[in-house]
Parts: C-alpha cells; sequence; structure tokens
C-alpha cells in the first residue's frame, strides 16, 4: 500500500466492487500527495456523490462528501476562505459532467487554487450502471438499453476551454504517468484538472463485451494516444481509429488563479 | 439606512468574513455591500454561478471556521434546498438570508411576501429542524443577524433571516453598536469523537486545518462522522438529536414582544404585518387588544400563546395565504382567524380593524 499514514484503517472494508480502478487512482494521488510533502492536517479532500467521491472516506484528513455535483462549488468555498489549506477534489463523471457541469465550467473559469481528479468511468456505477455523458456512443448501460445515442463529452477538453491552468489525462493503466500528473497538478498554481479513464468491470464491462478486469484496462490502454502523437496523425491527414482518446498534458498555462497559497 | 444595508453591515459587525451569492431581486444591496465591504475587513465575497453553488460555498468556507452567509430570494431559496438539507446534517453554522418576495416561482420580484415560511422550515426533504429570525424595522435587519450569526454558531445549525422586500428596502435610523461580542461554536473536546454530542444535542466544532481530521458526509453517519446507512438506530440516534437539540431549546431561542396580555382579542404576528398591528393599537387603546409578536417562528414558541390567558379569538395577518396560522391552530383551543393578504402589499389599518370588529 502507497502512503499508509494517509488511510483510516478503521474505516475498511470499502465499498469499492472487486476490480474496480478508483482505488489505483487514489493511490496514484496519494503518492504524489506524498511526494508533495504536504502535511494531513494542511490538505482537505473534498467530494460529490459517486463511487469517485467515496474516496475522501478513506483519506486520514479532514474531508468534505458533500451534494451531487457541487464537490467544486463546496472546494471553492474551502479554498477562498483558507488558501492555505491544500485542497484536493475527486469526482465521476456523472458527478462532473452532469449534474455538476456548470460548477465545473466555472471552477475552471475561475482557476481556482485545487486539484480535480475525475475517476472516468463512463457511467453511473453507484446507482446500477445508466448511461451517463461520457458513455461512449453505442455503448449498453442499463439506460441505453439500444446503445448510447448522445455524443459523450471530453472533459478534458473542457476543461481546457473552460481555463484550468493545467489539464491532463491519463488512465488507470498509466499508474506511473497518472502519478506524475496529479504531481503536476498539485503544483500548479491555480485549477489543475486531471481526467482518470477507469474501469467499471460490475456496471459498465459486462454489458460491453469486456468482460474481465484486464480486458477492461487492455481496452483502455489500447485506445489512448498520446496526444503529440494524435496531434502529428491529424496534421498529416493521417486517419485516428475509431473510439481514440488522447493521453497526457493538454495544457500548461499560467492564467491568473484566485486562493493561491501565500 | 436600508434594511438591506443594515443587515450586511449586521453580519460585517458579527465577524462574517465570507459571503458567497447570485444576484437576485430584492436581495441585492446586502450582495453589493457586502461586496465592496468584506475585503477591506479580510473577508471574502464570490459571486457564484449559481444558488446551488452559493450555499455550498458557504457551507465550504463555514467548515474552515469563517463566519458565512448567504442571501437571496424565492427562486434561490428554492435552489439552495438540497444543500440546506446538507448543513443541517452535517451541522454546518451558516446564515442565510432571504428577502422573501412573491411567488410561486418568479412571481412578484419587487414585491413583498411571507410566502416562504414552511419552506424555510420544512424545505429540504427528511426530517430536521432550524432556527428562523423574523425582521419588522432596519434596526432588526441589524440586530437579528447578528443573532442568527449566534445561533447559527450555538446550535450549529443553518440559521434563516426570514426578511421580505418590505424590510429589505425600507430606511429608517439605525443604531450600530461600537462592537458586536460573538458566541462562537463550543471547540471540539480532545478524546471527543466529531460528532459526539454533550447533553445539549450538540458536538464540539473542530474546522478543517484544526487537525482533527475530520469526516464531513451528508449521508448518515455515527459520531466518528463515518457513513452508517443501514443501521436503523444509527439513523434513528443522528437525526433525533438534529432535531431535539434545536427543539428542546425551544425557550432558550424564543424571542417575542407581548403587548396587553389580559387582552380577548389576541393579534399574533411576525415581521412588517405587525407594524400594521401597532398603527392600529395606536389609533385604537384598548387594553382588550393584544399582540404577540414574534422574531424567532421557529422553531415555534408555542408557550407565548398562553401568556394570553384570557384570549378568545386570534387574528393572525400574515403576506400570504395562512402559513404559520398553521402552527398557532395546532397549539390553541380558542379559534384562530387568518387574515391572509397577497400581492405585495401590506394590510391597511382599516383591514386590520374591519377584521378585529368582526370577531369581538
Amino acid at each position: 500500500m502507497i502512503a499508509p499514514d494517509w488511510f483510516r484503517d478503521d474505516r475498511l472494508p470499502h465499498i469499492y466492487c472487486t476490480g474496480c480502478g478508483n482505488g489505483t487512482i487514489i493511490n496514484c494521488t496519494l503518492a504524489a500527495v506524498e511526494e508533495m510533502g504536504w502535511k494531513r492536517d494542511e490538505t482537505v479532500f473534498v467530494s460529490g456523490i459517486g463511487c469517485s467521491s467515496r474516496a475522501p472516506g478513506y483519506i486520514l484528513t479532514d474531508s468534505l462528501h458533500t451534494t451531487h455535483g457541487r464537490a467544486l462549488a463546496f472546494a471553492t468555498g474551502v479554498k477562498m476562505a483558507r488558501p492555505d489549506l491544500h485542497v484536493v477534489v475527486f469526482t465521476g463523471d456523472g458527478d462532473l459532467a452532469a449534474i455538476g457541469g456548470n460548477h465545473f465550467i466555472h471552477a475552471c473559469r475561475r482557476n481556482v487554487d485545487m486539484t480535480v481528479i475525475c475517476m472516468n468511468n463512463h457511467i453511473y456505477g453507484m446507482t446500477g450502471g445508466q448511461g451517463s455523458p461520457t458513455t461512449p456512443p453505442g455503448a449498453i448501460s442499463t439506460t441505453t438499453p439500444y446503445g448510447m445515442s448522445e455524443p459523450a463529452f471530453d472533459l478534458a477538453e473542457l476543461a481546457v476551454a473552460a481555463g484550468a491552468n493545467y489539464v491532463a489525462r491519463w488512465t488507470s493503466y498509466h499508474v506511473k504517468e497518472l502519478t506524475k500528473a496529479v504531481a503536476a497538478g498539485l503544483q500548479t498554481p491555480g485549477l489543475a484538472f486531471i481526467e482518470a479513464r477507469t474501469q467499471c468491470p460490475t456496471n459498465y464491462g459486462r454489458h460491453n463485451k469486456l468482460r474481465t478486469v484486464p480486458a477492461m484496462i487492455e481496452h483502455l490502454r489500447s485506445h489512448a494516444m498520446l496526444v503529440a502523437k494524435y496531434n502529428r496523425l491529424c496534421a498529416e491527414g493521417k486517419p485516428v481509429p475509431d473510439g481514440t482518446f488522447t493521453v497526457g498534458d493538454l495544457v500548461r498555462r499560467n492564467r491568473p488563479a484566485m486562493g493561491v497559497r501565500p | 439606512m436600508q434594511g438591506n444595508t443594515a443587515c450586511a453591515e449586521g453580519a460585517l459587525a458579527a465577524g462574517c468574513r465570507f459571503f458567497g451569492g447570485y444576484p437576485i431581486t430584492p436581495s441585492t444591496e446586502i450582495a453589493e455591500t457586502m461586496a465592496r465591504k468584506l475585503p477591506k475587513a479580510g473577508g471574502v465575497f464570490i459571486s457564484m454561478e449559481d444558488e446551488l453553488a452559493s450555499i455550498a460555498a458557504v457551507i465550504g468556507a463555514a467548515w474552515t471556521g469563517a463566519r458565512a452567509m448567504t442571501a437571496t430570494s424565492g427562486p434561490g431559496f428554492s435552489l439552495m434546498m438540497e444543500n440546506i438539507g446538507y448543513a443541517v446534517m452535517t451541522e454546518t453554522p451558516c446564515v442565510i438570508v432571504n428577502i422573501q418576495r412573491g411567488g410561486p416561482s418568479t412571481g412578484q420580484p419587487t414585491r413583498a411576501a411571507q410566502g416562504d415560511m414552511l419552506q424555510c422550515r420544512f424545505g429540504s426533504h427528511g426530517d430536521y429542524s432550524t432556527i428562523a429570525l423574523t425582521p419588522n424595522s432596519v434596526q432588526e435587519m441589524f440586530d437579528l443577524t447578528v443573532k442568527a450569526f449566534d445561533l447559527a454558531d450555538r446550535f450549529r445549525v443553518p440559521t434563516f433571516l426570514m426578511a421580505d422586500e418590505i424590510v429589505g428596502h425600507m430606511r429608517e435610523r439605525v443604531t450600530i453598536p461600537d462592537a458586536v461580542e460573538a458566541e462562537r461554536p463550543r471547540p471540539l473536546a480532545d478524546g471527543s469523537l466529531p460528532f459526539e454530542a454533550g447533553d445539549d444535542g450538540i458536538p464540539g466544532f473542530a474546522p478543517f486545518g484544526s487537525g482533527r481530521s475530520v469526516h464531513v458526509t451528508g449521508l448518515t453517519h455515527d459520531e466518528r462522522g463515518y457513513p452508517d446507512t443501514t443501521d436503523p438506530e444509527a439513523h434513528d440516534r443522528l437525526v433525533r438529536r438534529l432535531v431535539a437539540k434545536v427543539e428542546s431549546a425551544r425557550r432558550d431561542i424564543a424571542d417575542y414582544e407581548v403587548v396587553n396580555p389580559d387582552a380577548e382579542t389576541v393579534f399574533v404576528t411576525y415581521g412588517p404585518p405587525s407594524r400594521t398591528v401597532e398603527q392600529v393599537m395606536r389609533d385604537h387603546p384598548d387594553d382588550s387588544i393584544g399582540h404577540l409578536r414574534l422574531r424567532v417562528v421557529w422553531p415555534f414558541p408555542e408557550f407565548a400563546l398562553q401568556e394570553f390567558s384570557n384570549a378568545k379569538t386570534f387574528l393572525m395577518p400574515e403576506l400570504n395565504m395562512g402559513q404559520m396560522v398553521r402552527e398557532v391552530q395546532r397549539h390553541v383551543d380558542q379559534p384562530v382567524i387568518s387574515i391572509p393578504k397577497i400581492g405585495g402589499e401590506l394590510h391597511t389599518p382599516a383591514e386590520l380593524v374591519q377584521t378585529l370588529e368582526a370577531h369581538r
């Protein structure tokens, strides 16, 4: 276990399903936090509702498990009132992109100094696998029994467009890269957004011909393409395979930020 | 000074250092005053993207130990309901000002109403209890805002200033004290769990950054703050305590005025209709007419009604179709006559006299 001092061991067993990728993302995050040398008493984890949002309940710091979609608004209050505290937000695709979409774009616009990690499993996992704004077109879920008929949100591109200072995307397969990206986010003044695509074997994989956890992780790995390569292919007019998504840093910049630690 | 300005001045005097809001008529002068003055007082003003975010930011700020507030009106108040329930469940001290206007829906943005009196008590889902104050003057916009912060901190409960367009926009002379003494939450004792309450049902408060690693959740939780969502006893214990810590202190929280306790016909009011009743009583000096004026409506002080031992009839003018009158009816055997008025204007003295004559 990475960073054992940061876990509430009196909370075990946790609620995550066998094969869930959320634990990997929590581990990557805590490894990055520990690398920063942050103190537990100066760090606050905030979350909304959903599987992702149970993460702060397992971490031994002050933690605010809030209402569905509103984590970033709560976190804005914490950070603006106490800029000396480090604020990290865990959220999910339903929490961030559906019910919390407005708070997402405005938090990026304000560029409040915090790190937001979205565990994007492409599904509402906690409620039993309903289609979300990131469910890929054609994918089967309990509310898209004939295949998802809506286009999906690209969360990282949304954060770039809305103004976040640092945006990166990796997956639960890319453990080292994800850890580095979180660390880069923690170091960035302003809002850092890291999309971590992850597997939900229980509610996504088994409906979409990805019946094993390795199959799901392989699917993430094989569809991820480095931003540079993707841009090169596009520039050269070469085809990009269906279902490809970019990974890596999407933006690093230094726009004015709010609530930066004095 | 204008009522809304007095509310903001009261908040500043009480040590409010965080305001999160969204512009809405007829409450905007509160936000505007806070935007101008809070930064100079070392505080934070932030205009959020909507009212859901406003109350969320206020709750987040309150968990850092700051005195925090928001101000809104009907439509914004409706949007805040879910997170008000979160503040109740997480025992977050904060102040919510509602400058009430005519509803439902967008209704009458520039006209007064008292239409949200039951919403502030029952508007969020589940069982709970909160505190609501009702000013009837610009001075009380100041005084009761200060008091709201003290009650919110003492009971660790979201506390409402249920004002309206009339007191919000009225201009009157105000006396502002040189200093206001704040009653902050009792700190969490060493060795106590974050949601372990004393005899008064109120746990000590350990704001973020104080080294206690508090987990705060809107889920049903145990004394450690950890989710415990399926044990019937855990839920029963928590929710009954949240209600009891407010309801059992009703006499302590109560704030009301009694005029002519021997009267046979008694007006019961809160907020601006009390001003019309005062005019009627000036115009018709008569010991048989009494007046109970509530400055705290929730938790409802039913014992205040007993002060009128000779009462034969209660008359209740409200700027709604009869909301608090149900609470009065519930607690007395005598007839309670509702005098509802909607549309945005106060009852005239003549209207009240007419009802008075019909029922005595």
